[in-house]
């Protein structure tokens, strides 16, 4: 197929047809690479989850625990992202446009949680709000422990992804605005929010994808309580050790499904956006 | 009329306007000329309001705006790099300054079909920034400051990021539209073609100071100092006297030109040709002072080259019919 696909195409690209077979090499050892590491391995996930059939799937993904579980881990996940999207972005518009002493230190700070194992962050989130917290806060085993750990988790992803925006905003944009009679806040609103907003939304989302599968950061803090604070992840774990794999393999085609569409909807985000700031020439 | 009264304004130590003070009449399209660092792009900010002077005082139409934030002064401003709104098309560009001061739907639908049309944009009012050509960019700008009837137009380089064929058609476009709107115009640019060419007043800047003001005429003919004679036209020195290359009369006999140059009073300087350039009607001769050292040229038509009949290694004399003395330091000039 690669090789038909090729012999089409070369006479319309301008590359010189010795390269045909070099692509056709390549291509051939990325498919095999993907198909290897993700493809196949997603494909036997499916084949697993549907062991028991259609209505064994359903089964798996309607059982009370199991929805609960969903239910929380998307539910605070959706509530993390829309809060990194307020937070995120201020953080972004500070480091970008404000000037103070530790800024780099800051700066720097921004990436910790998610350079974090995932486990440490877990501890280091129950000795402030565990049990013995020293400042009388305590989040274990509740729904607000396991947010506080997806959004320490997730708080670099919106920064990082409008912090670059920002720094690469003409401000002689804002003056223009400004010219026109604009005040600060319509500036903002007007002309500042709109040129972020692909890349709030963007953050947002891989924020809100990440928060979903999230294990590690959860499993100490959340305290795993089935109907409560029992996230996906943590079902999933509990249905392979007590054996139940369909159990575990339907409820993470969930998972996935919600992951992937959430990448489709930034991919199409990401596509408006283009279409408008490039030129359609 | 915009005045503005000893304006001072410094980055550190470096002085980037030095007590500037310059009265610009209403109505008319004044350049402020200078080389990069003159400190002509820092007073046309200081006018918006998008700079802050440290001394000193702007007023618009008899009101002073010193303190006022560039949304007050009732400015339009066009930045070289267009400062487009890019996730609004065309059309929402232009309305910008309307919707904001929420105005009538019907009166803003009306500006805005009249500017498009004056800009020759009314085809492209749905497409966006990015669809659009440099300088359909800078008209789409241009419109946009105009939308909202301001007192005076601000113009920084305005056509400093186009192509040289573009750059030349808006400048004579820009000039129309000055004769069709008439409003109180200050353009900053650093090509002394494009100030002569569009402005009817021209003020030249340099190091923080203004050197002179004055029509464009005024500042070629009667150039104040040297450096505004080098910055406006081509200039040659011979020795301490500056002169216009069009200026210089080459004579081959010795004994004639001292003669002229007895009478007129300016001295006659020995020169070889070092090399002749033929540029359509104008003969361009490069010229050398054998014992200075010190290269110039001089501008003949076709027909006086042919009346001497140059050749390299010629030996001339050199007799500027004006001049100016020339001790200042004189900034190299190409071309």
């Amino acid at each position: 197929m690669t090789a038909a696909t090729l012999t089409r195409r070369t006479p319309r690209t301008s590359k010189p047809a010795a390269f045909g077979g070099v692509s056709g090499l390549t291509l051939g050892v990325v498919t095999l690479w993907l198909s290897l590491i993700v493809l196949l391995p997603l494909a036997a996930l499916v084949v697993a989850s549907l062991e028991g059939g259609w209505a064994g799937f359903w089964d798996a993904v309607t059982a009370p625990v199991a929805l609960a579980a969903l239910g929380t881990t998307i539910g605070i996940s959706a509530a993390v992202a829309v809060l990194n999207v307020a937070t995120g972005t201020l953080i972004a518009w500070v480091l970008v446009r404000d000037e103070f002493h530790g800024k780099r230190i800051v700066d720097a700070l921004i990436d910790l949680p998610f350079a974090l194992p995932t486990i440490v962050a877990s501890i280091v989130l129950l000795s402030l709000y565990g049990p013995s917290s020293p400042i009388g806060i305590e989040l274990n085993a509740t729904r607000w422990g396991v947010g506080v750990a997806l959004a320490f988790v997730t708080l670099p992803f919106v920064v990082r992804s409008v912090q670059p925006v920002l720094i690469e905003l003409e401000t002689d944009v804002e003056q223009a605005a400004a010219s026109l009679g604009a005040g600060n806040w319509t500036v903002f609103r007007r002309v500042i929010l709109p040129s972020l907003t692909p890349a709030i939304l963007s953050g947002g989302g891989l924020a809100f994808a990440r928060a979903i599968g999230e294990y590690g950061s959860v499993v100490l803090i959340g305290g795993n309580i089935p109907r409560e604070t029992q996230v996906a992840s943590q079902y999933i774990q509990q249905q392979i050790e007590i054996d139940r794999p369909v159990n575990a393999a339907a409820v993470s085609v969930v998972l996935l499904a919600i992951s992937f569409s959430t990448l489709l909807a930034l991919r199409a985000i990401a596509a408006r956006g283009h279409e408008r700031q490039e030129a359609v020439r | 009329m915009i005045r503005v009264t000893l304006a001072h304004k410094a980055y550190g130590t470096f002085a980037a306007l030095d007590d500037v003070s310059l009265d610009i009449p209403s109505g008319s399209l004044t350049a402020l000329l200078g080389p990069s660092g003159s400190g002509k792009s820092t007073l046309l900010r200081a006018i918006a309001g998008l700079e802050h002077l440290d001394e000193g005082a702007v007023l618009i139409a008899g009101e002073d705006v010193t303190h006022l934030p560039p949304q007050k002064r009732g400015i339009g401003f066009v930045f070289q790099h267009y400062a487009a709104f890019k996730h609004m098309t065309v059309r929402d560009n232009v309305a910008f300054g309307l919707v904001i001061r929420k105005r009538p739907k019907s009166e803003i639908n009306r500006r805005v079909d009249e500017l498009l049309e004056v800009v020759g944009l009314a085809g492209f009012q749905h497409r966006y920034p990015a669809q659009l050509s440099g300088g359909q960019r800078q008209r789409m700008a241009l419109a946009r400051a105009l939308a909202v009837d301001p007192q005076v137009l601000l113009l920084d380089e305005p056509f400093g990021a186009l192509d040289a064929k573009v750059r030349d058609d808006l400048r004579r476009w820009l000039r129309r539209l000055h004769d069709e709107v008439h409003v109180t115009t200050v353009l900053v640019t650093h090509d002394q073609e494009e100030a002569l060419d569009v402005a009817d007043r021209i003020a030249v800047l340099n190091a923080g100071r203004i050197e002179q003001v004055g029509s464009p005429e005024e500042l070629y003919e009667n150039p104040a100092n040297p450096f505004v004679m080098s910055f406006l036209g081509s200039v040659s020195r011979l020795g301490d006297t500056l002169a216009r290359p069009h200026d210089l009369r080459l004579e081959r006999d010795a004994s004639r030109a001292h003669a002229e140059a007895d009478a007129s009073g300016v001295p006659v300087t020995e020169a070889e040709v070092d090399r002749l350039v033929r540029l359509g009607f104008e003969v361009r001769v490069e010229l050398r002072q054998p014992e200075a050292d010190e290269s110039f040229f001089a501008q003949l038509t076709r027909d006086e080259a042919a009346d001497l009949d140059l050749q390299v290694g010629d030996t001339v004399w050199v007799r500027p019919t004006r001049t100016l003395a020339g001790t200042g330091d004189v900034p190299a000039l190409a071309g």
